[in-house]
């Protein structure tokens, strides 16, 4: 047997949100991965998010390419359509599907290798247009499920599992993300779920695309002691650029901040990002400085984390193509099909 | 004193080919459309070909006019009149003229050719043109504009025609109307008052187009996407399919705007690549927009992965691949059948594809809105292959037609009524009804059922990664099923039999008609008669089987090199390679009627 489904028999005390729905509403299938596989951690972080929103699971659509990231999607949400495509393509089928559906929320699972190889292209696109999705790159330098070749993730000089050092530098996804203007991206580390859901539920609330370059630990292939994408890496050289919390629509912020420590970003549908500042000149609002600031912290060593830059104006694919409001995928004979008086028109034309 | 005669002139009425000969870039294309616009209003059939370099400007392109009272249309392979424009090339335009031809030249700068068998029109073109303009730009451009006008005092054509397709074409831009006539007459005038006329062609008005329009390949495909429902283009530039996607975004812009709003009821993306087109048009497919790409060879190569994808996972995606010369970059602005195979078997792994065969632009119209019920039906991708001949050639074809009572075929998609309905689990690849084609659902329909996970690895009867080689299998076996149930649905082959019988029958498709039935008619004369029958779709169904079952020879008309159409035939029906002979072209000029005449009189003289 291939595929496990869990037992769907709930403890009766679970929370429940909104909707009536507990977290467990909201997983998929048993995971096959390695058990400590930071993948996991992030489809938790996922079903969390969804969660706390009171998302809809069949308003969702789960999107991946190929990779052990990519089979992902299957171990949240099973109440979501999901397409495991192909290795590096998964930003044309959301580019499609979004346009299809602008009414669904797309997440994308991709890994560094799907998206900063094989991918690359498509990956490069789809945020130059905006598509209005979530990204998501579990990040961990390494190809998982080739069994650990480098990545073009990986960190200069950071060897694989056989000690042989990488020769070349890294791609960094986030900082391309700022420099394409997607206009929502965050960086931030499996192992962090305090950071990792605030920043999860403020990409799914944004309009337009939003790039979470998640670094997600390969217990198997690239997480030992050299490595510089190995949990005890991340956790010694984390630099979170502030305290992220989401703040929906009609709670207020409750936490007392002192003047200028905080920054909030009001969001699509009414909720906020709030940026507790450690870094009291950090603003996610100049992509400049967000630039500046992770190649900075990479040149110390350091791994910057926490929300990175946001733009909630700029707009997404679907109004950029004008399509109209309703979606495309609705529309009827009657509404698409000019029918034979207008084709008589055209044939007078062409004569 | 005039030089004595000593060859034959050709005479003809509305029979000949005419060529001219231009430089890439000059802006000659437009006035020679015109000219073979204003046989098309004089009633009188007619098929422009244009020759193009793989250039934006300086080589040398040309522009073929057949004109032909019996309307057979195909490629003739011979040129009587030659408008040379281009010095590169005299060379060979005067080298392919037929004797007693005509040579229509450019004599601002006089020349002497060395054929004594021609008839040499010298008109100083370029001089009368700097005369009359002041601006190089305009002196350039209406050299064209003036050949033509010299045309229609030459060829005895109707001088109002041209008047009235030039206030036509240019309706909104008044302002060029009055210039344009002004050089047509600076033609007209130098022939009035220099030279005889009419010469040995002529044209005289009949009434062959009634009913009938000029159109594209590619724009009446673009337009089939419109009338077929299609939300999403997506679409990366290459020729000669790029201006199939633009005929799509034309006529949305025209049909597809809200009136209200002003919003789009279309999208067209412009991808990185065929990649990311296909990409895309698979995507939206999925949502349950109808969505297209379309493309030539080298993109069909890209795509390769994901038609295996849209194959296997079942995705309904139209494809249009507008086929070049290949193999690799290979022709680009020259025509081919050559992607059958590539397009019939694209992708790893067993993989087969749905393709519809147009014969001419009629048809890309047809066939597109088809298309788009067959992908949805099947839940799997339909090619449309057309050619460039076709494809970016403007071709006299009966008025486009649309039945208002047709509704789309969406296939068996589950709703939310359906889905509420439902009693039993849902399962994605389940083949409820025994026809190979299962359910399926679009995300978002509905809040508890229906949900499922496609994907490319082996999947069992519910979507579920199964790694059981019998399930797999299965499914294999099922889609070999579905294959079966789209040889049912695809158009059937047009089988024209000769009354005579026993004798040997012909396969042919797409493009060739034209020239395939020209040369049936001439082989006829000679007493050699042929079955025919034009393969529309693929998979073939049971009347193809049965045509080839009954006679002794086939032969397999195409243009490609290797016999494409023969392997898949042989590939699929099993039949013995001794009895379908192979009948190829593949120099990029469109196929010729003589050359099939001549190849079959070869190997029929037994038949005789
Ligand atoms: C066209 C193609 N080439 C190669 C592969 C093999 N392949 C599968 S996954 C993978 C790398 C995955 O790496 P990554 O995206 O980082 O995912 P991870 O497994 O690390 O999560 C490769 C090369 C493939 N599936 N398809
Ligand atoms: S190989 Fe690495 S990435 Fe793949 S499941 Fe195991 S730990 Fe995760
Ligand atoms: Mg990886």
């Amino acid at each position: 047997m291939t595929y496990i489904q869990k037992p769907i028999n709930h403890h009766p005390n679970l929370k429940k949100n909104k909707l009536g729905l507990t977290r467990r509403d909201y997983e998929g299938a048993v995971s096959s991965l390695c058990a400590g596989c930071g993948h996991d951690s992030i489809s938790a972080a996922i079903i969390d998010a969804c969660f706390e929103l009171n998302i809809e699971a069949y308003k969702v659509a789960k999107l991946s390419g190929i990779g052990c990231s990519s089979k992902a999607p299957a171990y949240f949400l099973n109440d979501s359509h999901g397409f495991n495509s192909v290795h590096g393509r998964m930003p044309s089928i959301a580019t499609g599907a979004s346009c299809a559906n602008d009414d669904l929320l797309y997440i994308g699972v991709s890994g560094d290798g799907d998206s900063a190889s094989i991918g690359m292209g498509q990956f490069v696109h789809a945020i130059r247009r905006q598509v209005d999705m979530t990204y998501i790159v579990e990040n961990n330098g390494t190809y998982g499920l080739t069994k650990g070749q480098f990545s073009a993730t990986n960190d200069k000089d950071s060897p694989n599992k056989y000690g042989e050092e990488n020769p070349f530098p890294p791609v960094d996804l986030a900082a391309l993300g700022i420099q394409l203007g997607a206009s929502y991206v965050a960086r931030s580390f499996s192992g962090d779920r305090d950071q990792l859901v605030p920043l999860i539920m403020g990409a799914f609330q944004h309009k337009g695309f939003a790039l979470l370059d998640i670094i997600s630990p390969c217990v198997t292939f690239n997480n030992h002691d050299a490595s510089t994408k190995s949990y005890d890496h991340i956790r010694e050289h984390n630099d979170a650029l502030g305290k992220v919390d989401f703040v929906p629509l009609g709670r207020e912020i409750t936490a007392n901040y002192e003047e200028g420590e905080t920054v909030e970003v009001n969001l699509h549908d009414g909720s906020k990002m709030s940026l507790e500042k450690l870094d009291s000149s950090y603003d996610p609002t100049d992509a400049n400085l967000a630039l500046n600031t992770v190649r900075e912290k990479n040149d110390e060593g350091k791994v910057a984390t926490g929300l990175l830059y946001i733009d909630t104006k700029a707009p997404d694919l679907y109004e950029t193509l004008n399509a109209i409001d309703k979606p495309l995928n609705t529309l009827n004979e009657k509404e698409l099909c000019p029918g034979s008086d207008k084709l008589k028109t055209i044939n007078q034309g062409l004569n | 004193m005039e030089k004595l005669q000593t060859f034959d002139s050709l005479v003809s009425k509305n029979d000949f080919v005419i060529k001219f000969a231009n430089v890439n870039g000059s802006g000659s294309a437009s006035a020679n459309q015109l000219f073979a616009k204003a046989v098309f209003r004089m009633g009188i059939p007619v098929s422009p070909k244009n020759i193009f370099p793989s250039n934006i400007q300086g080589l040398p392109t040309w522009f073929e006019i057949r004109i032909n009272k019996d309307g057979y249309l195909g490629s003739k392979g011979s040129v009587d009149l030659s408008v040379a424009m281009n010095p590169q090339s005299y060379n060979q335009d005067v080298e392919e003229l037929n004797s007693g031809g005509y040579l229509l030249y450019d004599s601002s700068w006089k020349r002497n050719f060395y054929r004594d068998d021609i008839n040499v029109i010298e008109i100083p073109l370029t001089s009368l043109c700097v005369e009359s303009f002041t601006n190089a730009k305009q002196r350039a451009l209406f050299k064209n504009i003036a050949y033509v006008g010299a045309l229609s005092v030459l060829l005895d054509m109707e001088y109002e025609i041209f008047e009235e397709l030039i206030s036509e074409q240019f309706a909104s831009k008044k302002n060029l109307i009055e210039p344009n006539l002004k050089a047509l007459n600076i033609g007209r005038d130098y022939v009035l008052n220099n030279l005889s006329y009419p010469i040995g062609l002529t044209l005289e008005r009949m009434g062959k187009n009634d009913g009938k329009i000029l159109i594209s390949g590619n724009e009446a495909a673009g337009l089939g996407a419109v009338y077929g429902g299609a939300t999403i283009c997506a679409w990366y530039p290459i020729t000669p399919s790029t201006s199939l996607a633009e005929g799509f975004e034309k006529y949305a812009k025209k049909f597809r705007v809200d009136e209200k709003t002003g919003k789009n009821l279309y999208a067209s993306v412009q991808a990185e690549d065929e990649l990311s087109a296909i990409g895309m048009a698979i995507g939206a497919n999925w949502n349950g927009a109808r969505s297209f790409t379309a493309t030539s060879g080298p993109g069909i190569s890209l795509m390769s992965e994901f038609l295996g994808l849209a194959y296997f996972a079942e995705v309904p995606v139209v494809v249009f691949d507008v086929q070049r010369g290949g193999p690799s970059t290979g022709m680009p602005t020259k025509t081919q059948q050559s992607d059958i195979l590539a397009c019939a078997y694209a992708s790893h792994g067993d993989t087969k594809h749905v393709m519809l065969l147009p014969e001419d632009p009629k048809e890309c119209f047809e066939f597109s809105a088809m298309a788009f019920d067959l992908a949805d039906r099947l839940q799997t991708p339909v090619f449309v292959v057309t050619d460039l001949d076709m494809g970016m050639n403007d071709w006299v074809v009966d008025e486009l037609k649309w039945d208002d009572s047709r509704k789309f075929d969406r296939g068996k998609v589950l709703d939310f009524e359906a889905l509420e309905k439902m009693e039993e689990k849902f399962g994605r690849y389940h083949d409820v009804d025994g026809d190979g084609i299962c359910y399926r659902t679009y995300p978002g329909a509905h809040p508890s059922k229906g949900a499922y996970f496609t994907r490319g690895t082996s999947h069992d009867e519910y979507a579920r990664y199964s790694e059981d080689g019998e399930i797999n299998a299965t499914n294999l076996r099922r889609l070999v099923q579905k294959f079966k149930t789209a040889s049912e649905l695809v158009p059937d082959p047009e089988i024209i039999l000769s009354d005579k019988k026993n004798c040997s029958g012909v396969i042919y498709y797409g493009s060739t008609s034209a020239a395939m039935l020209e040369a049936r008619d001439m082989l006829k004369e000679e007493g050699i008669e042929l079955d025919l029958m034009r393969v529309k779709a693929f998979p073939f169904n049971l009347d193809v089987w049965d045509f080839i079952e009954k006679h002794d020879y086939v032969y397999v008309v195409e243009q490609n090199r290797d016999s494409q159409m023969r392997t898949l035939l042989m590939a699929e029906g099993g039949i013995s390679a001794e009895k379908l002979r192979s009948l190829v072209w593949f120099n990029g000029q469109p196929i010729e009627a003589n050359f099939i005449a001549k190849k079959i009189r070869e190997r029929e003289p037994e038949k005789i």
